[in-house]
């Protein structure tokens, strides 16, 4: 329920609603989207990005002398967990083909993969098989499938959508592949939103120019992840999970190449080896950095791993400068602050209103535009809706959706959204939800070429991990196409790769090279990386833990 | 409190002010969590209840948003008999709860490949022979955090029906809290995933539309438009984009 000195403004919402309705039904587009030279404009001025404070040079690595997100800076200047000379590399604890890192959709297509092609693989994982920002996607999955669609029109949506900062040969293969695994998922058991003479339904996301957003209603991530799960679980003898066990660093070979890595037991607190002839990064993404003190709508494991340990081999990585935010995050009520109301809204008709009831900014922005619009709005303009807690949001009218759309609609086609907030009294049917951005994706990352490959031999990258099929904003729908596209190129040219691969003895001494590297460059720090998980502990529990020992956030 | 607060200069923070509505003093809650007591603010999950009283979760988070099957709790409340089952991630805290998490559900699974699979009710008797045990007594109903109609999809599996049983299942997060609680050991949660699978599989009509656009591409019929965009200079492919036409 709404506290009552809101009401003022859900009037006007109410009352401008029908006016709105009108508009929307006559096709015409509901407010004038921005131009090219608008666009820059308000991301200048507002995207959390552009801040001065959001970016510092780095001082080791791949990437010295760049400026990257802050965090992700002080997160790469980090000490590693492990004491290299502690380890004996000789006796291995596992041995497989493919190491995989991160059982989320990209690591799971690609076992899935791999295994079709003869590798067997172990998939270590943070939490359990499938926790992860797969599980959560709602809005779904861009490919071009419609007669008025083509992959190309795909393409340059994506191009532009990423500021023509992709790397085209990615994107091509992102888009021209989409329609095929729609297939493939369908042929696992994917149950896809579809018309009753079998075509498949279609909707907009932000930045799309053509309906082209699949869906499993707003499940779309869960569906699509069980079914990845389901037939690694059906294969014990081709692929191995384990559980809680994240790795923390990579191994090479003498003539470096990557060899495997070292798995922690978050729960017995032991590491043990993993020695493969090839690895497969498929960590995901950072919001649990919380980046700028945003909430984010990720994961509990989303904290940027791959990131550190592909750096600390030497692998290159791209637009670490660039965060992106959801336009609508959840802000009120405050129990669930944060949490992602699926894009989807907005492409069923949905509309952003400010505290008069005013719609402000075309409602399909890409998601850089759109956040910054919405930030505009509350900050400069104070057009907001400021929360009992002092939080800002924007109206998300989602009655109007049951006006365009049919009644029934939200519950049939929203049941989590609606879930969400009918615990708290709030019906979405009736009355709009309350937004603000939420930091959702890691635009940036490992940079990789057509086959998955980095510049460290052995070293593979798939899914959120990586930098370059975005460019420097990704458009909705465009990253589960990236995982099951990427994941599964990465299982197959991995497997390939593999037949011949001899490798040599085993050595961490790049561990001790980075740690000689932050030495020379006087970096004087406790930070501890890869972080693992976040720490929600309050400071006056952790002021009375007086004989517990922290290794970064973890105990 | 209906008034409206006043309109303020920029705010500084981008997520967040030093709020102007004056927050009473945090109201605070008693919970016990594994028995012991805590103090935590009333209007906490479940999920931010554990954490606010120091406890470093490894195992019992997975999605926080309501969406993996993580985090499922069992609890009861004063002066009530009654067992309740909650995801702890979206559960809400009432003073005296008295809750523990649940850090894995045992659940047996046969493995199968869905290609060899049937879809009808054969597959059921094969792979799951328990559920047609199922004493229609709706208690994975009453367990269901996401309300589902647990009971229904199981006799709907009884029937063969896979469409319905699909159609039920489909929010389901696998959170185990019906299988903890079913007198007849059924695993409702797998039963519900594999009739998905058949449905989406073997019952979901083909696209039309899809099988000929995979051929076109296979046909290299999108190569000449994507040579053209990727050989354009940036000012040109800017100049595209931003004219190209909406849907
Ligand atoms: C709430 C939400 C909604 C979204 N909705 C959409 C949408 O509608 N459409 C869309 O296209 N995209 C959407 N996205 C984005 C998309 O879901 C993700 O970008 C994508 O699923 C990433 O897949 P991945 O396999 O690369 O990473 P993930 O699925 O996150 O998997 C990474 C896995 O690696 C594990 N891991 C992390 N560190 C380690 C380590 N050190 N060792 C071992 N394992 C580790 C993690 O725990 C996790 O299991 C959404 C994201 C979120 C958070
Ligand atoms: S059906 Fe069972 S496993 Fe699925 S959400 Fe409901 S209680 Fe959880
Ligand atoms: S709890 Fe078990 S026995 Fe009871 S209705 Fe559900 S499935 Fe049947
Ligand atoms: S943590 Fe995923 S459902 Fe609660």
């Amino acid at each position: 329920m709404y506290p009552e000195y809101m009401n003022e403004s859900l009037k006007k919402v109410t009352q401008s609603r029908n006016k709105r309705f009108e508009l929307a039904k006559s096709g015409k587009p509901v407010f004038p989207p921005m131009s090219a030279e608008e666009r820059e404009q308000v991301l200048d001025k507002f995207h959390p990005d552009y801040k001065p404070e959001a970016r510092r040079k780095i001082h080791v690595g791949p990437n010295k002398g760049e400026k990257l997100t802050t965090e992700v800076a002080d997160m790469l200047e980090s000490h590693s967990r492990i004491k290299p000379e502690l380890f004996d590399l000789a006796q291995a604890d596992y041995e497989t083909d493919i190491l995989i890192i991160g059982g989320g959709g990209a690591g799971c297509a690609a076992a899935i993969i791999a295994m079709e092609n003869g590798a067997k693989s172990i998939i270590s994982t943070k939490l359990r098989l499938g926790d992860s920002n797969s599980m959560m996607s709602q809005g779904g999955m861009q490919a071009a499938v419609t007669s008025q669609d083509s992959p190309a029109k795909h393409y340059l949506d994506a191009i532009g959508g990423g500021h023509f900062d992709n790397k085209p040969e990615l994107v091509r293969i992102l888009t021209e592949d989409g329609p095929e695994v729609v297939k493939w998922l369908e042929d696992l058991g994917v149950v896809w939103d579809k018309n009753e003479d079998g075509s498949l339904q279609v909707l907009h996301g932000g930045g799309t120019s053509r309906k082209r957003m699949h869906s499993c209603r707003d499940y779309t991530g869960a569906i699509i992840m069980r079914t990845l799960m389901d037939v690694v679980r059906n294969h014990p003898d081709k692929i191995t999970s384990l559980e809680f066990m994240p790795t923390v660093e990579l191994i090479l070979d003498n003539k470096g190449r990557c060899a495997g890595g070292i798995l922690y037991n978050l729960e017995t607190e032991e590491y043990f080896t993993v020695k493969a002839k090839a690895t497969i990064i498929t960590t995901g993404g950072y919001g649990r950095l919380h980046i700028r003190g945003y909430d984010t709508t990720n994961h509990y494991g989303a904290t940027g791993d791959g990131l550190v340990i592909a750096y600390r081999v030497g692998a290159k990585l791209l637009y670490m400068d660039s965060v992106q935010y959801h336009p609508t995050g959840s802000v009120f009520p405050e129990q669930i602050a944060g949490f992602l109301i699926t894009e989807k809204i907005r492409g069923a008709g949905g509309q952003p209103l400010n505290k008069h009831g005013e719609l402000f900014v075309f409602p399909r922005e890409p998601r850089d535009v759109e956040s910054s619009a919405f930030i505009k709005e509350c900050l400069e303009k104070n057009n907001g809706i400021e929360t009992p807690s002092g939080r800002f949001g924007v109206w998300l009218d989602s009655p109007l959706i049951e006006m365009l759309q049919g009644e029934g609609y939200i519950n049939k086609n929203f049941p989590a959204m609606h879930r969400q907030f009918i615990r708290y009294g709030i019906d979405i049917t009736a009355e709009p939800m309350l937004v603000y951005p939420s930091l959702h994706y890691q635009n940036g990352g490992i940079e990789i070429d057509e086959k998955c490959k980095t510049n460290i031999p052995g070293l593979y990258v798939a899914g959120e991990a990586t930098g370059g099929v975005h460019g420097r904003n990704r458009l909705m729908g465009n990253s589960v196409l990236d995982y099951n596209v990427y994941g599964r190129r990465a299982g197959k040219y991995v497997a390939e790769s593999i037949k011949s691969v001899k490798l040599g003895p085993l050595t961490l001494e790049h561990i001790s090279n980075y740690e000689s590297e932050l030495k020379r460059a006087k970096i004087k720090t406790d930070r501890i990386a890869p972080v693992l998980l976040p720490s929600y502990t309050p400071e006056n529990v952790k002021k009375r833990q007086l004989t517990a020992h922290y290794q970064g956030t973890l105990r | 409190m209906a008034t409206k607060k006043p309109a303020k200069k920029k705010p500084v923070k981008e997520t967040k002010t030093k709020s102007t509505k004056k927050n009473p003093k945090k109201e605070m809650a008693t919970v016990f969590i594994m028995g012991k007591a805590h103090e935590v603010p009333a209007e906490a999950t479940i999920m931010g209840a554990i954490e606010y009283s120091g406890y470093q979760i490894i195992r019992g988070a997975g999605c926080r948003e309501g969406f993996c099957g993580a985090c499922a709790t069992v609890y009861r409340l004063p002066d009530d008999y009654k067992i309740y089952t909650g995801l702890a991630c979206t559960t809400l805290i009432e003073d005296g709860m008295w809750l523990s998490q649940l850090p894995a559900i045992p659940a047996q699974r046969p493995v199968y490949d869905i290609k060899k699979l049937e879809a009808n009710v054969a597959t059921f008797q094969k792979l799951y022979p328990e559920v047609f045990r199922c004493l229609a007594c709706n208690t994975c109903t009453k367990a269901c955090p996401q309300d589902l109609e647990v009971m229904d999809y199981i006799q709907a599996a009884i029937r063969g029906d896979i469409e319905k049983v699909m159609d039920i299942s489909f929010d389901c997060l696998s959170c185990g809290m019906c299988a903890i609680r079913c007198p007849a050991e059924i695993v409702q949660y797998n039963v519900g995933l594999l009739a998905r699978r058949l449905y989406g599989k073997y019952l979901a009509k083909e696209s039309k539309q899809l099988k000929k656009r995979i051929k076109e591409i296979k046909e290299h019929k999108y190569d000449k438009e994507y040579q053209e965009l990727k050989s354009m200079k940036t000012e040109d492919l800017k100049k595209k984009y931003y004219e190209r036409n909406l849907e």
